[in-house]
């Protein structure tokens, strides 16, 4: 049986105390975001841009609380100037990116930034941690979340298409 | 009479108490470092576009302070967008102020949109942002607004487009946000709860 990904890294999420969810909605990350919006110790935040959780984030930590970001690969294109923020204040970073672009893509619109997603934040000095498969990408979000908290990291959980499993515009209406 | 900057933002951040103030960066960093820097002020020095949000991270995560954003309108035309989001989340605490001088004051005073008719206070009612205004003689309402009126607030203040000298906050970003974080939270910001 195929593990739910997406239950799981709500309970890593929950088990770390992340309070601020934030997004731009992407759909590998349907369930996930439903999960947030329905459980009350989180606020699950809707943004109109990816840069836009940066501010979000840092704002919340000076204030004593923990988030997370969840996005699209196209959205990680977004972040890059902000993310000088992150380096320059050493803020904790997560973000748990659902990947596009990558085998069995079928918008050529989608592969630039997909092929480019973990150079460029590697680039900005996010520690990129590759989850190829449902199995692994609660284990990667829990190392992320302690990483980013313990010792004041950026981090982000790329999670391949191949595990969102999307391969056509009716396949992704669908989700 | 005109309003000058450096005089509405020391005004407004007079007797600010417990207020938790996030700046936008360049000419709005300078005002409220110039009205006096406290460890409970996070002055950017980049990320442009980002300080409304960082002010609605901020609220959400302390909803009994009140927050306010003091930022210019170039930095916040950059981040329109997060005045919807702000709409979205509702926050009670959180006011922002543009200190609106219709030029980008960094860079050899450009005009920006607003000195072309933009107006920024619209765009935050529409975005529903509960209480909006645009003042130019009296800031009196924009006190009240910070102190007292339950937000999302929004007010637009235009100032003349002077240059002045730069009165300069620290630039190290982790002394910003570790004073910050011990100003607020005291003990408990430099070890996490589950370390102790």
């Amino acid at each position: 049986m195929q593990p739910d990904w997406p239950k799981d890294v709500h309970k890593e999420l929950v088990g770390a105390g992340v309070s601020v969810v934030g997004y731009v909605p992407d759909a590998g990350h349907k369930r996930l975001i439903e999960l947030c919006h329905a459980d009350k110790s989180m606020k699950a935040v809707p943004l109109t841009t990816e840069e836009e959780g940066i501010g979000l984030v840092a704002g919340a930590w000076l204030g004593g609380e923990k988030s997370v970001l969840l996005m699209q690969s196209s959205g990680v294109g977004n972040l890059i100037n902000v993310l000088g923020m992150v380096k320059v204040c050493r803020f904790p970073l997560v973000l748990v990116v659902t990947m596009r672009g990558e085998r069995g893509e079928f918008n050529p619109w989608q592969v630039p930034m997909g092929e480019n997603t973990a150079r460029v934040l590697e680039t900005m000095s996010v520690a990129v941690r590759q989850a190829g498969d449902a199995q692994t990408v609660a284990g990667h979000v829990h190392a992320a979340l302690g990483l980013a908290y313990e010792t004041q990291g950026a981090q982000a959980v790329l999670i391949a298409q191949q595990v969102i499993g999307i391969k056509s515009f009716q396949e992704q209406r669908n989700q | 009479m005109t309003l000058h900057r450096r005089s509405v933002v020391s005004e407004l951040l007079r007797d600010r108490g417990d207020l938790l103030v996030v700046a936008g960066l360049g000419s709005t960093s300078w005002d409220i470092t110039a009205a006096g820097d406290s460890p409970l002020s996070f002055p950017t020095w980049g990320a442009m576009g980002q300080a409304a949000m960082i002010g609605l991270g901020l609220a959400l995560a302390q909803p009994k302070r009140r927050v306010c954003v003091v930022t210019g309108d170039g930095e916040m035309l950059m981040g329109m967008g997060s005045l919807a989001t702000i709409g979205v989340q509702q926050p009670k605490n959180l006011t922002v102020v543009v200190i609106d001088n219709e030029r980008y004051g960094e860079t050899g005073m450009q005009r920006t949109h607003t000195a072309h008719g933009v107006d920024l206070a619209a765009v935050a009612a529409a975005c529903r942002i509960k209480n909006t205004l645009t003042v130019g003689k009296d800031i009196g309402a924009v006190r009240e607004m910070i102190y007292k009126t339950e937000g999302p607030n929004f007010a637009a203040v235009k100032v003349s487009d002077e240059k002045l000298p730069l009165v300069l906050p620290p630039k190290d970003g982790v002394l910003l946000k570790a004073r910050f974080r011990r100003a607020l939270l005291g003990d408990s910001a430099d070890v996490l709860p589950e370390e102790r």
